[in-house]
């Protein structure tokens, strides 16, 4: 097991530098000088050019400017945005916790409905369930989530008015917000009608960003299902006398979920796409919209830093749940 | 001696085609998908000259005008029209190309060259193949979109630079897939008697291995004309995509957002094209799948 571990470990590290040295490459390869980019003022004297030259260290040799980035990347340090002077990491932490709330109820989601699903499928091979259940999969798994957000705002807000466009929060609603978990900072303030209003403002949102893992998880489950339920110590269950619900719920399941880990594990990274279009559309202040923001206005450190920070992250959810299955499945282990 | 290995298989080529054919078909789904694919190829070739109003001219005495069916809608704009007074329908048929093309570019840059990486990681010395594939891993380490996103901020918006990246992101799948049949392939007992026979490797790879690892492949590509017709069109959505005034559908609905509340169709009916040709490709892809690699069959 050790040893797994550390090989796993061991393919991090280049993975890292590599990640670092396109994020480094970034600003480089931007059209134009990268000093005016970074600098972003016109009509530059010849002095303020050289000052700013040896502020950001382009005068000095690449691989010298790389180490000075990856050591300070090392030690939390991602450069200060253009726009709010504020350092990157300070920023990406801030938002963060609403991306992060975000996707955990968006998988909650999924798996709440997409387990179940799966199963049902699986367990109705061929019946009606099953091909309504996996037609719905494949609708989901096909759709445009930009487009989806839309119809359900023009139904659930427009039409029927139940919950609101846009934010985490009415504004006559205000807290200080110690986890930045706007549903626990609402529970904690002890306001009337807080967590109520946030819960409105989180359903839209989580159906948009859970419904392709939704349907990824039920295609999986059942697939997983399937092979399972063709075992031979199924039918040694089934000839034991067990019940369905035995059988099905806790000797298949249990090792039907497996592959299906896997695939909650890896998406993370379809996660945090599609945070990037669900957040822009319900105005939602996380990670996603920060990047989309800072792309348009030409914030290259943030665009920077956040796509490192970003990357790392998901390299290391990756990371854990290669190690998860080798805790799971000794068979891994021995490669 | 090369004809008598080339002969059987001239021979055997139609018998595999109809015996994909004959399973492509028990699926009803992916023949439905096949169908719809056709029409939208069809529309995506002649669309302009179908299309019953120019694509961009603007009717500016029938702005945001309803679908026929709804008060207000008339049989000259059956689908409405959108905040310019631009004819709905025939936009949506004119933007067929752009999502037909944005597929058939992205699909084939992104095939061709994961396939040649792959092959190559497959035959060449570990260090070569490690250091290809820790580079795949690199790529893989950004969510998909996101590098899409920022490869454009840093070409310039625009629909071939958003091919461009969305190409580049879906590389490394074909990458590794290539590479995983290739290894497989290579320890069969007919790549053995190739090497013994003489073959060289250009042989070895292109003519003798890579046949043999196309099925899975060709799925893929199936799979990722859909992924790329979805990220084109989320980009034109972002405004990193196609510019108006191309009839893309992602940018339509950008452009349409501000009237969701108002008039819904010219946010409906883009969206809706655009999951239906992704469902039919989807649907066909599952199809294709089911048919062509029994390993992998699901139902």
């Amino acid at each position: 097991m050790l040893n797994y571990v550390l090989s796993r470990l061991l393919t991090f590290v280049p993975t890292f530098i590599g990640v670092t040295l396109i994020s480094f490459a970034f600003i480089r390869v931007l059209p134009g000088d990268p000093i005016i980019v970074m600098a972003g003022e016109r009509g530059l004297t010849d002095e303020r050019y050289a000052e700013l030259s040896e502020q950001f260290g382009f005068d000095r040799p690449i691989y010298v400017q790389f180490w000075e980035y990856l050591t300070g990347v090392l030690q939390g340090d991602f450069g200060n945005s253009f726009v709010t002077k504020k350092p990157v990491w300070d920023e990406f932490f801030a938002l963060f916790p609403a991306t992060l709330e975000l996707s955990i109820c968006a998988m909650i989601f999924a798996v709440l409905l997409g387990l179940p699903a799966g199963v049902i499928a699986a367990v109705n091979r061929g019946k009606f369930f099953d091909r309504a259940l996996m037609s719905t999969a494949l609708v989901g798994y096909s759709m445009p989530i930009f487009w989806w957000a839309l119809l359900l705002i023009i139904v659930f807000s427009g039409m029927l008015q139940w919950t609101p466009v846009s934010g985490r929060i009415d504004l006559i609603y205000y807290f200080p917000d110690p986890t930045g978990f706007m549903l626990i900072d609402a529970i904690a303030s002890g306001q009337k009608g807080a967590l109520g209003s946030a819960v409105r403002h989180l359903v839209l949102p989580t159906i948009v960003l859970g419904t392709i893992p939704l349907a990824v998880i039920a295609r999986q489950t059942r697939s997983a299902m399937l092979e399972v339920l063709g075992e031979d110590y199924i039918r040694t269950a089934r000839a034991k006398g067990l019940t369905a619900g035995r059988i099905n719920g806790i000797h298949a399941l249990r090792n039907a979920l497996i592959p299906v880990i896997t695939v909650i594990g890896l998406s993370v990274g379809t996660l945090l796409a599609g945070a990037i279009l669900t957040e822009t559309i319900f105005s939602w202040p996380g990670i996603g919209k920060w990047m989309v923001d800072s792309i348009f206005r030409r914030d290259y450190p943030v665009v920077q830093g956040g796509l490192l920070l970003i990357a790392v992250m998901v390299m290391i959810v990756n990371l854990t749940v290669d190690m998860l299955y080798g805790v799971i499945n000794p068979k891994i282990r021995k490669r | 001696m090369t004809d008598a290995i080339s002969s059987p298989q001239t021979e055997a080529r139609p018998g595999r085609l109809r015996e994909f054919w004959f399973y492509f078909r028990e699926n009803r789904g992916a023949v439905i998908g096949l169908w719809i694919f056709a029409a939208f190829a069809f529309l995506a070739l002649f669309g302009p000259w179908i299309a019953p109003h120019d694509a961009t001219t603007q009717y500016r005495d029938a702005t945001l005008q309803p679908p026929f069916w709804q008060e207000g809608g008339s049989w000259e704009y059956i689908l409405g029209t959108d905040p310019l007074g631009r004819d709905m329908l025939s936009r949506l048929i004119v933007g067929a190309r752009f999502s037909f093309f944005v597929g058939i570019v992205v699909v084939s840059i992104a095939a061709t060259g994961g396939i040649i990486v792959g092959l190559i990681a497959g035959f060449s010395p570990k260090w070569v193949d490690t250091i290809i594939m820790r580079i795949m891993d690199i790529v893989l380490a950004f969510p998909s979109l996101l590098l899409a996103l920022v490869l454009v901020a840093i070409l310039g918006p625009s629909l071939t630079n958003a091919m461009i990246a969305i190409a580049i992101v879906l590389q490394p799948h074909y990458v590794r897939l290539t590479r995983a049949s290739v290894l497989s392939e290579k320890q069969k007992d007919y790549v053995t008697s190739a090497k013994v026979a003489g073959a060289g490797l250009w042989r070895l790879m292109f003519v003798t291995v890579l046949p043999n690892c196309l099925a899975p492949i060709i799925v893929q590509a199936a799979l990722s004309f859909s992924t790329a017709i979805l990220d084109a069109a989320a980009l034109g959505f972002l405004g990193m995509g196609a510019q108006p005034p191309t009839p893309e559908w992602g940018t339509m609905l950008a452009e349409a957002r501000e009237f969701i509340l108002r008039a819904w169709w010219v946010v409906t009916f883009p969206g809706l094209a655009i999951l239906v040709t992704v469902l039919a490709i989807n649907l066909m892809g599952d199809g294709l799948r089911d048919a062509l690699d029994p390993k992998l069959k699901r139902s």
